[in-house]
C-alpha cells in the first residue's frame, strides 16, 4: 500500500505508539526515585540499583534464569531450524500435518495448559524438577517460535542457488553449510534471541515445569509483585528491558548489514555479468 | 531405488530430532492429562490415584468422570468459562480497533520509516510480559498516575476504581497483545495495490467508501490471523487476570492455577485443562489452517 499519508495516519501512530512506551517510560522513569513511593518523584537516585545488588536471592535467581535462557535457546534454535527445514524443503513425508501442527499449536496454546502437561509429563517419568526441567520446557515452546522465524526465510529464498551447489557435486549436508547456513544465518540469530528473551520472561510454565530447587527471576518478580509495587522491581525490570532492548536493537542491526552486504554482492555479480 | 532410500535416510537426519522431541514433550502430555482428568485426587505424592500401572484392567476400572460431573455440577466453573470467553472476545474486538488505525498508518507510512516503525511495534514485545503488566499497577491503582493525571486537569475529583476490575483486565490485554494484531494486519495492508484504491477514486468513490469496499475487505486475512492470535492465548490467560483483575474477575486460566497451586487438586486441575482445551480446539485448527494457506501463498 502507500498513498497520502494523511493527519489521521500520524495521529493514528503517535496515540499508539504512546500507549505502548509511556507504561514502559513511566517504569524505567521512577526505577531512579529516591523516595519509596512508587507513583511520587522524590529526586534523582540510583540506591535501588544499589540495593538489588544486595539481594542474594535475587542474583541467585537471576543466575538460574540466564543459563536455563542460553541453554534452552541454543537447543531450540537447532531443533526449531531443523523443523523449519523439514516445513519448508520436504514437501511430503509421513506425519507432516501433525508435525506442522506441532509447530503452530504451541504459539498460540495457553501456557497455564502447555505448563500442567509438562509437568504431569515429568511426575510421570519421575525426572527430579528443577533447573533440567525448566530448560525441556523452554526448549519445547521456543523451538516452535524459533522454526517459524527460520521457515519464513527459507521460504523465500532463491532454492535455485541450493540446486545449483548439488549440480556442482555438492553433498546436501555440505550444501547446508556452506550455501543455505550463510544465507539463512540472520533468521537463525534472530531464532536466538527469540528464544532467549522469551525463556527470559517466561514465568507461568516455569512455573509449572521447576521443583523446589530453582527459583527463576520472573517467579521472584512475580511473588514480590504480588505484594504490591516497589522501586526495587522497576530497577530489575529497567535492567531486564535494557537487556532485551540492546538485544534486539543489535540483532536488528546484524539483519540490516547482512542483508546489505548480500545486495552489494549480488550487484557486483551482475555488474560482472553484464 | 537406492537413491531414493537414501534421500530418505536423509530426510530423517533432519526431521527426527525436533519430530520425536515435540512428540515426546508436547503430544505425549495431552495424554497424561487426560488420563489424570480421570483419576482421583489423594494426599500422597504425587498428588492423585490412580498411578499408572502394569496391570491394565486395574488401572482403568479406576478412572471416572467425577471431575467432569464436578465442574458441570458447579456454577463457578461454568461462569469462569462463559467469562473467560467474554473477556477474550471483547478484548479482541478492543485490541482490533486499536490496532487497525495503527497498521493502516504505517502500512501508509514513507517507505524509509516503516523499518523504523515495525520495529517499535516489535520491540514491546520482547520485553517481559510480567513487567508489563507490573507498569500498569502504577498506573491503575487509586493512587496512581492515571488518577494523578486526570485530578491535576480536573477531569475528576475522586480516585478512580479502575485496579481490580475487568476495566483493569481488558486494559492489559489490549496493551500486551497490541503487537500481535498489528503485525498480522500491517502484513495484507502493506500488500494491498495502490492502484485499486486510485481506481476506486477515479470512478468516484469517496474515500471512506473506498476504504469500507476496497481496503477493509483485502485486508480481512490479517484481521482474522489477528484476531485469532490475540483471542487464543487470552481465553486462558493467567498473568492479567491474577495482577490487574483481583478477586472480581473470573477467568479459567487463574481458577486452574488455583486449583493446582493452591488446592493442589492436581486432576480437577487437569479436568479443567481438557475443557479449555476443548473450548480452544476450533479456533486453533483455524490458526492452523490460516498459517497454511499463507505459507502455500508465499510460496
Amino acid at each position: 500500500m502507500r498513498g497520502r499519508f494523511s493527519w489521521f495516519n500520524a495521529t493514528s501512530i503517535l496515540i499508539g505508539f504512546a500507549f505502548l512506551y509511556i507504561p514502559i517510560l513511566l517504569l524505567v522513569i521512577y526505577s531512579f526515585n529516591v523516595s519509596k513511593l512508587v507513583t511520587v518523584w522524590g529526586g534523582f537516585s540510583t540506591k535501588w540499583y544499589g540495593s538489588l545488588l544486595e539481594n542474594q536471592a535475587l542474583k541467585d535467581a537471576a543466575w538460574v534464569t540466564i543459563r536455563v535462557a542460553i541453554l534452552s535457546a541454543t537447543v531450540a534454535t537447532i531443533l526449531g531450524t531443523l523443523a523449519a527445514i523439514a516445513l519448508v524443503r520436504l514437501n511430503r513425508f509421513r506425519g507432516r500435518t501433525l508435525f506442522s501442527g506441532m509447530i503452530f499449536a504451541p504459539l498460540v496454546m495457553p501456557e497455564v495448559i502447555i505448563g500442567l502437561s509438562l509437568l504431569l509429563l515429568f511426575v510421570a517419568m519421575g525426572l527430579d524438577r528443577g533447573f533440567w526441567t525448566i530448560t525441556i520446557a523452554h526448549i519445547t515452546f521456543t523451538m516452535c517460535y524459533a522454526a517459524v522465524v527460520v521457515q519464513a526465510r527459507l521460504a523465500d529464498f532463491d532454492k535455485s542457488v541450493e540446486e545449483a551447489a548439488m549440480d556442482l557435486g555438492a553433498t546436501p549436508v555440505n550444501t547446508f553449510f556452506q550455501v543455505t547456513l550463510p544465507i539463512i544465518a540472520p533468521s537463525v540469530i534472530s531464532a536466538w534471541l527469540l528464544s532467549f528473551t522469551l525463556s527470559l520472561d517466561d514465568l507461568v510454565i516455569a512455573s509449572f515445569a521447576t521443583g523446589p530447587g530453582a527459583t527463576t527471576l520472573p517467579m521472584k518478580i512475580y511473588s514480590q509483585v504480588r505484594l504490591g509495587v516497589t522501586p526495587e522491581i522497576n530497577a530489575i525490570s529497567t535492567l531486564m528491558i535494557g537487556v532485551v532492548t540492546l538485544g534486539v536493537l543489535a540483532a536488528a542491526y546484524f539483519t540490516k548489514k547482512s542483508s546489505e552486504r548480500e545486495d552489494k554482492e549480488r550487484r557486483k555479480a551482475f555488474g560482472a555479468a553484464g | 531405488m537406492s537413491s531414493s532410500s537414501n534421500s530418505d535416510i536423509r530426510r530423517w537426519y533432519v526431521i527426527a530430532a525436533p519430530y520425536l522431541w515435540l512428540l515426546i514433550f508436547f503430544l505425549v502430555p495431552f495424554f497424561i492429562v487426560f488420563k489424570l482428568s480421570l483419576s482421583d485426587v489423594a494426599t500422597a505424592i504425587p498428588p492423585y490415584t490412580p498411578t499408572f500401572s502394569w496391570s491394565i484392567a486395574d488401572f482403568v476400572s479406576k478412572l471416572d468422570f467425577e471431575n467432569y460431573t464436578f465442574i458441570f455440577g458447579d456454577p463457578l466453573y461454568v461462569n469462569a468459562y462463559l467469562s473467560s470467553l467474554k473477556i477474550a472476545g471483547i478484548s479482541t474486538f478492543l485490541t482490533l480497533l486499536v490496532a487497525y488505525p495503527m497498521a493502516y498508518g504505517m502500512a501508509r507510512a514513507p517507505k524509509g520509516w516503516q523499518p523504523t516503525l515495525m520495529m517499535l511495534v516489535i520491540l514491546p514485545f520482547w520485553t517481559s510480559f510480567l513487567i508489563r503488566i507490573y507498569a500498569w499497577i502504577a498506573i491503575l491503582k487509586p493512587e496512581g498516575f492515571l488518577t494523578m493525571f486526570l485530578m491535576k486537569l480536573g477531569l475528576i475529583t475522586e480516585p478512580l476504581q479502575i485496579m481490580n476490575s475487568t476495566t483493569a483486565v481488558y486494559i492489559g490485554i489490549v496493551y500486551s497483545y497490541l503487537p500481535f494484531m498489528i503485525l498480522p494486519l500491517y502484513a495484507s495492508l502493506e500488500k494491498i495495490n495502490p492502484a485499486l484504491l486510485e481506481a476506486a477514486q477515479d470512478l468516484g468513490s469517496r474515500p471512506w467508501r473506498a476504504f469500507w469496499q476496497v481496503t477493509f475487505p483485502l485486508s480481512l486475512p490479517g484481521v482474522f490471523a489477528g484476531c485469532l492470535l490475540v483471542f487464543i492465548p487470552a481465553v486462558g490467560e493467567f498473568v492479567i487476570p491474577d495482577l490487574l483483575g483481583g478477586s472480581e474477575t473470573l477467568m479459567i486460566g487463574k481458577t486452574l492455577w488455583t486449583e493446582f497451586f493452591n488446592n493442589r487438586d492436581w486432576p480437577l486441575a487437569s479436568a479443567v485443562a481438557v475443557l479449555l482445551l476443548l473450548v480452544l480446539i476450533i479456533p486453533i485448527v483455524l490458526f492452523q489452517r490460516q498459517q497454511q494457506l499463507e505459507r502455500e501463498a508465499g510460496r
